[in-house]
């Protein structure tokens, strides 16, 4: 029967809608919850300073050669382009307020995404499966505040730095690039950097881009690890599941905050 | 509680970021151009100010003096009005001229200052006497195309002279 068929069809569409505006719900609940008990993790900041290693120092070295490799590419392409118009003096200015102002903030996200974003929802997936959770709620341990605030908050603390550092070091490799290999000048790569690269206009905008990646993304990794099905599909399902929305998160959100921040004064 | 060799790692991270900012706010940004020296601000007034913007550089031979802080349309005299904050460290003779020039063939426009010979000073508030406005493409066009035909039409005549009355007519 046709119909049938069709009436199986929308119940799909009307479940799968009600059930998203339900994990909306529960998810904006879990982020308040969240905030509320987040008291612990400063005043036991030890709890943090790990969740800091573990998320923070532990994306370095992936953060510092992607960040390096990055600039050293927009070096030599930015290079190609500019000697066209017989500017490759500007090559600095390019490499400087593209990173600074959008590749930072947001390849840092992405990669913090991959890198911390899905260990700490394989974590609590499992922690939750393996019923360490149910059994901090028998000891009358909170989970929210012992687990998932110093994880939010050590996220949202290294993001800014992991962001910061991914523009230096992409500077420097751009610097690498344009000036001790290609040959152009080096007063004018610094000079016309510092001339077209504004503190509060592009500097402080990408920090703050970065502390909403960081929010976005640890916010995202948490919420999935602790909603995950108690199962190895499940906790395989959450893991992926916080990559893909975490990036689509940072980049649609990029995408606003850009609109804000530099509409062409 | 006791230190630990994750805590120096953490903190070594935080460091390390915190470096990092420092190098973009001095290096990269140009929060060490501040050299915290007074300011005064001059105004001039263009009939026409081409592309400037502002915080466009205010320079003398090439040096960068000053930034340009406002631009505004003067409703009385129909004049772009140009706001510029000078450091203190730069004096400028009164009957000093402003012109708005352009860097490199496609470069930025900046106001260029060149400077008189008056005994007494510019002082906060002033204005430039002397002003030149930012050239025009078009108009620029205009002339050349203008002149081209005048010439065109004095080599038909005869000589030097000849080519100079057409060109007064």
């Amino acid at each position: 029967m046709p119909h049938r068929k069709v009436g199986f069809g929308l119940r799909s569409i009307g479940g799968a809608v009600v059930d998203g505006v339900w994990r909306l719900g529960y998810a904006s609940r879990f982020f308040l919850m969240t905030l509320i008990s987040s008291g612990a993790s400063f005043r036991r900041i030890h709890l943090t300073i790990r969740e800091i290693y573990f998320t923070g120092v532990m994306s370095l070295i992936i953060i510092l050669v992607s960040g390096l490799f990055v600039g050293m590419v927009l070096g030599l392409q930015g290079y190609e382009t500019l000697q066209k118009y017989g500017s490759e003096s500007a090559l600095g200015s390019l490499v400087a307020l593209s990173l600074v102002r959008e590749l930072g903030p947001v390849l840092a996200a992405l990669l913090f995404a991959s890198r911390a974003g899905s260990a700490i929802t394989a974590e609590i997936g499992l922690m939750k499966a393996t019923e360490q959770i149910a059994a901090m709620e028998m000891m009358a341990v909170d989970p929210i505040s012992r687990v998932v605030a110093p994880r939010f908050w050590a996220g949202v603390i290294s993001m800014p730095l992991l962001a910061a550092m991914f523009s230096a070091v992409g500077v420097f490799g751009g610097y690498l690039v344009g000036v001790v290999l290609i040959g152009v000048d080096e007063g004018s790569f610094w000079s016309q950097m510092q001339a077209a690269v504004d503190f509060r206009q592009d500097i402080v905008n990408g920090v703050i881009k970065s502390v909403v990646f960081g929010i976005a993304v640890t916010a995202i990794a948490l919420f999935e690890g602790y909603d995950a099905p108690p199962t190895a599909e499940g906790v395989s399902h959450a893991t992926t599941r916080t990559v893909v929305t975490s990036a689509l998160a940072v980049l649609g959100l990029d995408f606003i905050l850009t609109v804000f921040m530099f509409r062409g004064v | 509680m006791e230190r630990t060799t994750l805590d120096l790692w953490v903190g070594a991270f935080v460091v390390g970021g915190l470096i990092a900012l420092l190098i973009l706010a001095f290096k990269v940004g140009n929060l060490s151009g501040y050299d915290g020296s007074e300011i005064y601000q001059v105004y001039g007034e263009f009939d026409n100010i081409g592309g400037l913007k502002i915080k466009a550089p205010v320079k003398s031979s090439g040096v960068v003096v000053g930034r340009v802080s406002g631009i505004r349309f003067d409703n009385k005299s129909f004049q772009a009005q140009v706001e510029m904050r000078l450091s203190k460290n730069y004096q400028f003779p009164k009957d000093t001229s402003a012109a708005i020039l352009t860097s490199g063939l496609l470069g930025e426009q900046y106001i260029g200052l060149e400077a008189g010979g008056d005994e007494k000073n510019l002082n906060n508030g002033d204005k430039f006497k002397l002003t030149q406005s930012a050239m025009v493409l078009e108009q620029l066009i205009g002339q050349f195309l203008f002149s081209k035909a005048a010439d065109d039409g004095g080599d038909k005549k005869t000589d030097q002279g000849g080519n100079k009355k057409a060109v007064v007519q």
